[in-house]
């Protein structure tokens, strides 16, 4: 286990290496060099859950390390899902170092087996914390092709094209990349929200509890559904989405960390170190 | 040994007035080619002939008489006397010839440094002179690296890639904002060289539907039949921003034609769908505030010239690259050339080893009766000497893997043999 989670960190960083190298310097070697040790780290990284699985014979979502693991796993899967489908290269200059720097965050945590309780073993559970972090993942890459749309944007107003501007795919793509990580996203939030109301009726007899966790994650997904809402009615697009893709994710993380460091709820024991 | 000459004028040493005299149509080329080799002082030849540049590209026994007969093959072909353009033309030998050749092919000695289209010009001449049969073994060799020298420089160095005129900036910028420009909708307001130019590069790309606006519409209904589009009165310029994608603006108008408030107001219509506006008029027709709306780009004239220079820039950088991969494939044409010499040398060894044999041979069987059983078994005998006592020889010249020192054995043999006359 350890050793594994050493190899997914390292190819995760070589990669980040690799397409920091590929920004600067435009040779597709290293864009492919670079997909390539993030392929490594990914199956490595599947091996690692794996035996979480198998070792506790459930999602090993109980504590820190294990939700982290599953995040990250998640932002890969949908890193590469995104790369296949809009081979919009320079996304991995997000995607390999925030997906090194959550495997470094997990070897770095406590990995004593949690106590198995019954209440993970579930159904809705399962489907529950699959459907909320891949969403996650999706709108952690929808704020990176935001960030990647105003930096592009900003060299084209200003008529400075810079560092970025050659380096950058064109705006259109950048756009529909967000859209898609967007209304993907939005669709595995909802089904993540619904089976988590309903595994609270099964293990807690009501569906909503004031929970602090239960009322940001509201927050973000009226956040979103405002977004998608717009785009599809008045055509919100380009800067706008960008910003709104950001706020989403910066409200998604607090949600994910904030909350549990910073407020009370029954979600907490998720966040124990 | 056949020595590689080149001799022509181009853009830096001769005027435009002079180019255009001395340029050869595609039916003087071929009648070029054929009178060219005729002198025998010239071996193969290749004629490279565009706007900016005549080059002869030769191979010959004796470089000098070669570059006279050029010279006055140039005289009366074109019935021009010599003191005319003699200043303008340049001669290079050997290696020299080969890396102006080189440098030419990989547009490194354009006027535009990485304009494409030299290296179709130069595939074409190439193309013409197998036609006529006026290569051979070395300039088909030579030829064949310059090709492959031009796409290294092309593929390895950025000379070719940004764009290096306005309508071609725009282009660019065009695609960094839809990223795709097929089925994009151009408006076309006024006329005028560039933005004409702007909107063939753009159908070039396979934009969609192209609308024309002028002044006069009799001129807009010419204009739109040569782009395959659709003629606008000028005052329905308005209804049709909140179609179209790329606007292109061209007029005389002294104030603006294309105002802030309008297009703010069609951007909700548009659904946000970006919008980009080239301006190329001169005083300028768009409000350059549309640029601070969301969605909506403005590059006015100034802004593409600028654009135009950084790359310019750009590509003089990357030059000095492309020379760099245009010594390495001198030296390498080098050494494939200088290799090319052993085959002659061994040749004329063994033929002048076999004339000395037949000689003696014969002067020997003038003298005594021999039988023709007995000549045969002398002859036979003279030739396995003759092929024993090269061997050794033959074998130190055709070994390769001291090709270094190849140039240096091949002129010793030459001159221990006197293989030279």
């Amino acid at each position: 286990m350890e050793k594994f989670i050493i190899l997914t960190v390292v190819m995760y960083l070589l990669s980040s290496a690799a397409y920091l190298t590929y920004l600067f310097l435009q040779k597709d070697r290293l864009h492919k060099t670079g997909y390539g040790l993030f392929l490594t780290g990914f199956f490595s990284h599947s091996i690692i859950l794996a035996l979480a699985l198998i070792k506790s014979g459930h999602l090993p979502a109980g504590n820190l390390s294990g939700n982290l693991l599953i995040a990250g796993w998640a932002l890969s899967a949908s890193f590469i899902y995104f790369q296949f489908k809009f081979k919009l290269k320079v996304m991995g200059i997000f995607a390999a170092p925030l997906a090194g720097l959550i495997m470094i965050q997990v070897s770095g945590l406590n990995w004593e087996p949690m106590p198995v309780k019954t209440i993970f073993n579930n159904f809705w559970f399962v489907l529950h914390i699959v459907t909320v972090f891949s969403g996650e993942a999706m709108f952690a890459l929808a704020c990176a092709a935001g960030i990647l749309y105003l930096t592009q944007e900003h060299a084209i107003k200003t008529k400075q094209r810079g560092f970025f501007f050659n380096r950058l795919p064109s705006l259109e793509l950048l756009d529909t990349t967000g859209y898609a990580c967007i209304a993907a996203g939005f669709t595995l939030l909802t089904i993540g929200l619904i089976t988590g109301l309903v595994y609270a009726k099964v293990v807690w007899g009501r569906f909503f509890g004031w929970d602090p966790k239960e009322i940001w994650s509201g927050i973000s997904w009226i956040l979103y559904a405002v977004l998608l809402h717009e785009r599809l009615t008045v055509g919100w697009r380009g800067r706008k989405a960008a910003i709104w893709s950001i706020i989403g994710f910066a409200v998604l993380l607090f949600t994910f960390f904030g909350v549990n460091f910073l407020l009370e709820g029954h979600h907490g024991e998720f966040t124990r170190w | 040994m056949l020595t590689i000459v080149l001799i022509g004028l181009n853009h830096k040493t001769a005027s435009v007035e002079l180019r255009e005299c001395l340029a050869f149509s595609k039916e003087e080329k071929s009648s070029a080619l054929q009178s060219l080799p005729q002198h025998s002082s010239i071996n193969e030849v290749v004629l490279v002939s565009t706007c900016n540049r005549v080059e002869i590209l030769m191979t010959s026994n004796n470089p000098e008489e070669a570059l006279k007969d050029a010279k006055s093959f140039f005289c009366r072909f074109k019935n021009l006397p010599l003191s005319q353009f003699e200043d303008s033309l340049y001669f290079h030998v050997g290696d020299e010839a080969v890396r102006h050749f080189f440098k030419v092919a990989s547009s490194l000695d354009s006027m535009m440094v990485g304009e494409p289209q030299i290296l179709g010009q130069i595939k074409e001449a190439y193309r013409t002179a197998t036609d006529k049969k006026t290569t051979s073994v070395i300039l088909n060799r030579l030829l064949h690296r310059t090709f492959s020298v031009a796409k290294r420089v092309r593929t390895e160095t950025g000379i070719g890639d940004h764009a290096v005129s306005i309508s071609y900036a725009a282009i660019e910028l065009g695609r960094k904002i839809f990223g795709n420009l097929e089925n994009k909708e151009v408006l076309l307001v006024g006329a005028g060289e560039m933005a004409e130019l702007a909107v063939e590069h753009l159908l070039r790309n396979r934009v969609g539907c192209v609308f024309v606006s002028n002044r006069t519409f009799e001129r807009a209904v010419k204009l739109a039949g040569r782009f395959n589009g659709k003629a606008l009165r000028f005052d329905e310029i308005p209804s049709y921003l909140e179609k179209v994608d790329i606007v292109i603006s061209s007029t005389g108008a002294s104030g603006f034609i294309i105002h802030h408030q309008q297009i703010k107001k069609i951007m909700r219509p548009r659904r946000n769908r970006p919008v980009f506006f080239i301006d190329i008029a001169v005083p300028r027709d768009i409000d350059p505030e549309i640029n601070r709306l969301n969605n909506a780009y403005v590059y006015d004239i100034d802004d593409l010239k600028e654009i135009v220079d950084e790359n310019i820039d750009d590509r003089n950088m990357e030059a000095l690259k492309g020379e760099r991969i245009v010594d390495e494939a001198v030296i390498g044409f080098r050494r494939w050339y200088e290799n090319l010499e052993v085959v002659p040398t061994i040749v004329a060894l063994k033929n002048k080893m076999e004339a000395i044999a037949r000689n003696e041979l014969n002067k020997t069987a003038s003298l005594r009766n021999f039988s023709n059983a007995d000549c045969m078994a002398l002859e036979k005998m003279t030739n396995a000497m003759v092929n024993k006592i090269l061997h050794d020889p033959i074998h130190l010249l055709k070994n390769e893997s001291n090709h270094i020192d190849n140039a240096v054995y091949l002129d010793m043999t030459r001159r221990l043999f006197n293989l030279n006359e």
